[in-house]
């Protein structure tokens, strides 16, 4: 398996940056396309300055990365490193989830004294 | 589904998993306390487990090992830290060298169980603690199980497009 590995710091601040819906929601729409934060404030229906604050979180965390065109600013999602926080937040639920499935096959068994 | 609901709360670094059961308490206790069946689900279907040692009273130890594909063996241990049947049931999960004894090296996991009853059943809450992220990172990269959350869902979609 091939691990892509983020230091202590790193994994702190992506935690930090996801704990937020709206930061996690930008980063889900920027990953499907690049959005300008103007498009972006209109659709969070938030001031310029308010999500312009969530885009550097994000980028700090190295999450998402601007870019210039133009005028505008658009933003655009790490693929890697949003791959890396999913790794980090998701194999811990996984593990769990496998033996709660296997705890409840234990549990549909007849037990002694069950009338076939 | 048995499984009502996830939480992580990655700035206390904790991660809650509550699932429900349709058999009372006394009943799921038993897949704690009952080592024979506790190494039926603790390790991951390709990893199976086999307590040596289990204890559940407190201070006790419980000694495991999981056999890997290749005859390969991943060796940890728990100490009870909290027990009240059959209702809660706290401990430290940590790995263990070849010989069983503890690695200080690798992260310890406080967990707690608390079982509930429900009008048809038991609800099973499972909390678990990391002491850094550091840990949680290594316990992560065992590459035991891979997996995503599904507070990710809609992510994981996204990159399985890209």
């Amino acid at each position: 398996m091939v691990v892509h590995r983020v230091d202590e710091t790193s994994v702190d601040r992506i935690f930090s940056a996801l704990a937020d819906a709206t930061r996690r929601d930008i980063v889900t729409r920027v990953l499907r396309e690049k959005s300008s934060v103007s498009a972006l404030a209109d659709r969070y229906d938030m001031t310029f300055a308010a999500v312009q604050k969530h885009v550097a979180v994000l980028e700090r965390a190295e999450l998402v990365s601007k870019e210039r065109r133009g005028r505008e600013q658009l933003v655009t999602g790490d693929v890697q490193t949003i791959r890396a926080a999913a790794r980090l937040l998701g194999e811990y639920e996984a593990i769990w989830r496998g033996r709660i499935s296997l705890i409840d096959e234990i549990l549909a068994e007849p037990t002694e004294g069950d009338v076939p | 589904m048995t499984v009502v609901s996830t939480t992580k709360d990655p700035e206390a670094l904790r991660f809650t998993i509550v699932a429900d059961f349709a058999a009372p308490p006394a009943r799921v206790w038993q897949v704690w306390a009952d080592a024979r069946q506790l190494e039926r689900w603790w390790g991951p279907p390709t990893w199976p487990a086999t307590f040596t040692r289990h204890e559940m009273v407190l201070g006790g130890i419980s000694e495991y090992y999981m056999t890997g594909p290749e005859g390969e063996k991943a060796h940890g241990w728990w100490e009870t830290v909290a027990v009240q049947p059959p209702r809660t049931f706290e401990f430290d999960d940590g790995f263990a060298d070849e010989n069983g004894d503890r690695d200080a090296t690798m992260p310890v996991v406080r967990a707690q169980v608390e079982l509930e009853d429900t009008t048809d059943g038991t609800r099973m809450s499972i909390t678990s603690r990391f002491a850094s992220t550091e840990h949680m990172e290594q316990l992560t990269n065992m590459g035991m199980v891979e997996g995503m959350t599904e507070a990710m869902g809609q992510i994981d979609a996204i990159l399985a497009e890209t």
